[in-house]
């Protein structure tokens, strides 16, 4: 069962790949590609759980619900594939491996915590900034939107700048 | 015709595209090993710039064959989903994410990756990022002006600037060369 994982593929390898992905999908769809639309969406139906009047009526993710679930939605299906995809690719490398990552002098729940955390504010960002990585950076990115640029560069400004508080939980 | 100028994204058929389309862009993403958060975060401590290496790829590639067919007349860009610049926002919301992303290991597509490769802390962060999305949701009221501080409309960087697209395509191209030579060479003097 311990098998080896294989190496990962060069960088300006995976890099092309992924940039002609991004190429189909504006051509085909017309649209860039997105991850944390999905994550959204998920929000807006557990909160429906919870408080339906309240997320019904509210301003951003009641909107939503006007034609139907907010799960049928092209971005969450294109998250499914990235689920998928990664799956399959890890599978048959494999690099399935179940656990949690972390540096030596971080215990499992201080790193649960700050992935929770980081989470919060990853999820709270990409809304205000109308994107992630995917759909921000690279998908507008690649249109040379200002916005878009305006994020990247932040994007890495923030986690250099806060690269030195965290610096224990990724030590080897 | 794209599935976005027919208004048709909400079809079982765009459905299944983006189905298609985020199968390969997590293939990719797995394969240039961003189904580990040490090896995502490592950008950061300068020592692996595949993070680097892969987006800055990635946004050459797509930003020459699309200037290309552009030019072509195959693709018109005024036909495909352009997110409007909204300056503010965008430049606070990247910090913050940036900070997200070195403390929480991740970023939201990545962290679907991660939890495809079995790990836990994957999980946790896209369960935060649901929390944190719930949590603009509600607290938008509170700072709704603010989302609308340095609205452009759909900028681009050729506008913006005055500059002619082949030039700034050329550019990012010279510019992102330049960054590929200097990180293959920061690597070697480490490494050595």
């Amino acid at each position: 069962m311990e098998r080896r994982a294989a190496p990962y593929w060069n960088p300006y390898l995976a890099g092309a790949g992924l940039g002609l992905v991004l190429v189909f999908a504006y051509v085909v769809l017309g649209t860039g590609l997105g991850a944390s639309g999905a994550v959204a969406r998920t929000a807006a139906v557990l909160a429906d759980r919870v408080a339906p009047a309240a997320t019904e009526q509210n301003a951003y993710f009641g909107p939503w619900f006007a034609e139907g679930s907010p799960l049928a939605h092209y971005l969450v299906f294109m998250a499914l594939g990235v689920f998928l995809g990664g799956f399959g690719s890890a599978l048959a490398a494999g690099r399935i491996a179940p656990g949690i990552e972390r540096g030596v002098g971080t215990s499992p729940m201080l790193r649960l915590a700050l992935a929770l955390g980081g989470g919060v504010l990853a999820g709270f960002a990409s809304r205000l900034a109308q994107g992630c990585t995917s759909g921000q950076a690279l998908s507008g990115g690649a249109l040379l939107l200002s916005g878009s640029w305006a994020f990247m560069f932040a994007v890495f400004a923030g986690g250099f700048g806060a690269a030195w508080f965290v610096r224990k939980e990724w030590q080897a | 015709m794209n599935f976005f100028e027919q208004g048709a994204l909400a079809t079982p058929q765009a459905f299944a595209w983006a189905l298609a389309i985020g199968a390969a862009f997590g293939f990719w993403l797995e394969r240039a090993g961003f189904g580990s958060s040490r090896k995502l975060t490592s950008i950061f401590y300068l020592k692996d710039f595949a993070v680097l290496q892969v987006m800055f790829t990635g946004i050459v590639t797509a930003l020459v064959v699309l200037h290309g067919l552009g030019l072509a007349g195959l693709v018109d860009v005024t036909h495909l989903y352009r997110l409007e610049t909204v300056l503010a926002p965008q430049i606070v919301g990247g910090l913050v994410f940036g900070v997200g992303f070195v403390a929480g290991g991740w970023c939201p597509g990545t962290a679907l990756v991660g939890v495809a490769s079995g790990k836990l802390d994957a999980l946790v962060f896209l369960g935060g990022a649901v929390a944190g999305s719930a949590g603009y949701a509600f607290l938008l009221p509170r700072f709704s002006s603010f989302t609308e501080l340095g609205s452009c409309g759909v900028s681009t960087l050729p506008e913006a600037l005055g500059i002619a697209p082949t030039w700034i395509v050329l550019a990012v191209v010279v510019m992102a060369v330049a960054v590929f030579l200097f990180v293959e060479r920061w690597q070697r003097t480490r490494a050595a």
